[in-house]
């Protein structure tokens, strides 16, 4: 607490320097150049060191991923050894009939599916609770954040005891529906609409006589745009890489997501040597769309948050 | 509940064509999402808890029909009295203790530096950190597997052998897993909310001598609070749900029993139709969840005023 606190004094000393008259030092609006210059290598070397933290594992992929079958263990991890990533590839897509591929358009169709119709109900009902006043909004809203809380496993088993119970535990349904629903998307398209769409703009748009779902789809969407890509991009990544909600809903291998195909092979390495190799490339793969597809709707996303920043 | 009186001047009193034009409205905006809120969210969490209240009998022996008979919080005091679930929660707890307070550090820290360093540089840098959130928790495991794994790490290279999957190091690897993760998406929310703050705060505080750490210290860092602890409670909601890593790894590592968190203790006890059981620790955690992140958001919010 003291370490805490005894800073305080001080800080507050530098900053009022000029009302008091007594600066510590000789330029009070500039640091020393000298202290700069330490001070700014230091950071770069710290950016740095994280950049190598963050991006050396995905280096470390690649060049496992390019390996021949059995030499992962003896050869280096750091550099490229005996590369043949176009021999690899060949074995993935041969691999019981391309399963693989079967499962990235699984996990395209969940992610795809589950985020789009996801964040269109999400943004309907954000904008409703924005723009609209009624008895039990806060209720509504609060409810749905509430469930915000509750850790997204704790739902997976009930909602497998439930469908299991329906009989459609098993299905593509049973993956798809579940992965519609998303309190973080309906927080953010509420505060989106809050933020970005003009109670003006809507009566406008009233007054000429365009109705209530008119002005949504054509004023207000375009308006919380910036919102929805981002609901849509967060929602898209949860259903992508969810693991434990097809694992226990699915049981035939034809309908896996990625993750739980790339997991029961990580299984069954001990028993064949090639799905050693099959696991690292087939991870990349995995990787790959959503790096793109992340690189092109960050920019989007980015033009919006700093859109926003410019209003706000 | 006070907010649900006092937000809500009654739209009731209106001439019932146009009333009905309004409910019209609202349901279409509002029913779609509700509905799959009901259906895929509380419902499932309703059936939990009255499955949790059931347990299975036999009748006729072994092999005989099972059937299901209510039996009150029986399944709870059988979770509660099982070693193995407290054994996870331990687990879980540890991992909250570090990953929380960790994750919140790496985020703050680098978007604090960012915010000082060229914009250009900084979004390469906020790039290269962004890229392990495109990869899945499967993939990440994998992947840091891979690395952890004495001959295939890179440490090996430097003669370096750690066995990262031993008993004593399995959860700051997996802690480690985490970290690589979700440190961008917190980078990018923290520097989302260093952006808007708005610029004079900085030109008034430089025209009083505040040197850059002053700012990051005095300013910047109280006027992103709210968002620090919005990503903490994101971290704990994230934490709590630890069961992706060491599953996978389990496959790869003999430290992890089936019951290394209460999550994965649960995935077996329906795998071994367990069911009534596995929804007893399924409604513990949702409520161990919602109280936990409730009571860090009302904590942390005192502090603040």
């Amino acid at each position: 607490m003291a370490v805490a606190v005894a800073p305080d004094p001080a800080r507050s000393d530098a900053v009022l320097t000029k009302q008091t008259g007594a600066p510590p030092r000789p330029l009070p609006d500039r640091t020393g150049q000298v202290a700069g210059h330490v001070a700014s290598t230091f950071k770069v070397t710290v950016l740095m060191v994280f950049a190598v933290y963050f991006l050396g594992p995905v280096y470390c992929l690649v060049i496992a991923a390019t390996k021949p079958t059995n030499s992962i263990y003896i050869s280096g991890a750091l550099l490229p050894y005996k590369p043949q990533f176009w021999t690899n590839l060949s074995y993935i897509v041969n691999y019981g009939g391309g399963i693989y591929f079967r499962w990235l358009l699984n996990s395209a169709f969940y992610a795809i599916g589950g985020a789009g119709i996801g964040t269109l109900l999400a943004g309907a009902a954000g904008y409703y609770l924005a723009m609209f006043r009624f008895r039990g909004r806060e209720g509504l809203f609060l409810m749905v954040i509430g469930g915000m809380l509750v850790p997204g496993t704790a739902l997976a088993l009930p909602l497998f005891l439930l469908f299991a119970r329906l009989s459609i535990a098993g299905s593509y349904w049973s993956v798809l529906l579940p992965s519609i629903v998303s309190p973080f998307s309906l927080f953010l398209c509420r505060v989106s609409a809050d933020a970005a769409v003009p109670r003006e703009m809507v009566e406008a748009g009233r007054i000429d006589g365009a109705s209530e779902a008119r002005i949504f789809f054509s004023i207000a969407v375009r308006l919380m745009l910036p919102g929805l890509v981002t609901a849509f991009l967060a929602q898209f990544v949860g259903i992508w890489n969810n693991y434990l909600l097809p694992l226990v809903m699915l049981i035939s291998k034809d309908t896996y997501p990625v993750t739980v195909g790339l997991g029961t092979w990580q299984g069954q390495t001990t028993h064949t040597d090639i799905l050693e190799t099959l696991i690292l490339v087939g991870a990349l793969i995995s990787v790959v769309p959503l790096v793109i597809a992340f690189l092109f709707l960050q920019r989007f996303w980015r033009s919006g948050l700093s859109l926003g920043g410019v209003k706000a | 509940m006070t907010t649900v009186t006092a937000t809500s001047p009654g739209t009731g009193r209106w001439k019932s064509p146009v009333r009905t034009r309004a409910l019209v409205t609202r349901a279409g905006f509002l029913g779609p999402f509700y509905t799959a809120f009901a259906l895929f969210f509380l419902l499932p969490i309703g059936f939990a808890i009255y499955e949790s209240l059931l347990s299975q009998r036999r009748i006729g022996g072994v092999f005989g029909r099972p059937i299901e008979v209510f039996s009150g919080l029986r399944q709870f005091g059988a979770v509660f009295s099982d070693p193995q679930f407290w054994s996870g929660i331990k687990t879980v707890a540890l991992y909250v203790c570090i990953q929380v307070p960790l994750m919140a550090t790496v985020g703050v820290t680098l978007a604090l530096l960012l915010d000082v360093t060229a914009p250009r540089l900084a979004r390469v840098f906020r790039t290269s950190y962004f890229v392990p959130f495109a990869v899945s928790t499967v993939v990440a495991t994998i992947l840091w597997g891979t690395l952890y794994t004495p001959g295939s790490s890179p440490l090996s290279e430097f003669h370096i052998n750690i066995d990262f999957l031993s008993h004593n190091l399995v959860l700051p690897a997996i802690v480690n897993i985490g970290i690589w993760e979700w440190g961008g998406f917190n980078v990018v929310l923290m520097t989302t909310a260093l952006t808007s703050i708005p610029t004079e705060i900085y030109d008034s505080a430089r025209v009083d001598g505040a040197s850059r750490w002053a700012m990051a210290w005095h300013i910047k860092l109280p006027l992103i609070r709210p968002t620090i602890v919005m990503s903490m409670v994101l971290t704990i909601i994230g934490t709590m749900q630890l069961f992706t890593e060491p599953q996978i790894m389990a496959q790869i590592s003999d430290s992890i029993p089936t019951y290394y968190t209460p999550n994965m203790f649960a995935y077996y006890q329906i795998s071994a139709d367990n069911y009534s059981f596995a929804a007893a620790i399924s409604v513990t955690l949702a409520l161990v969840g919602l109280v936990l992140s409730f009571t860090f958001i009302r904590l942390t919010r005192r502090r603040t005023y």
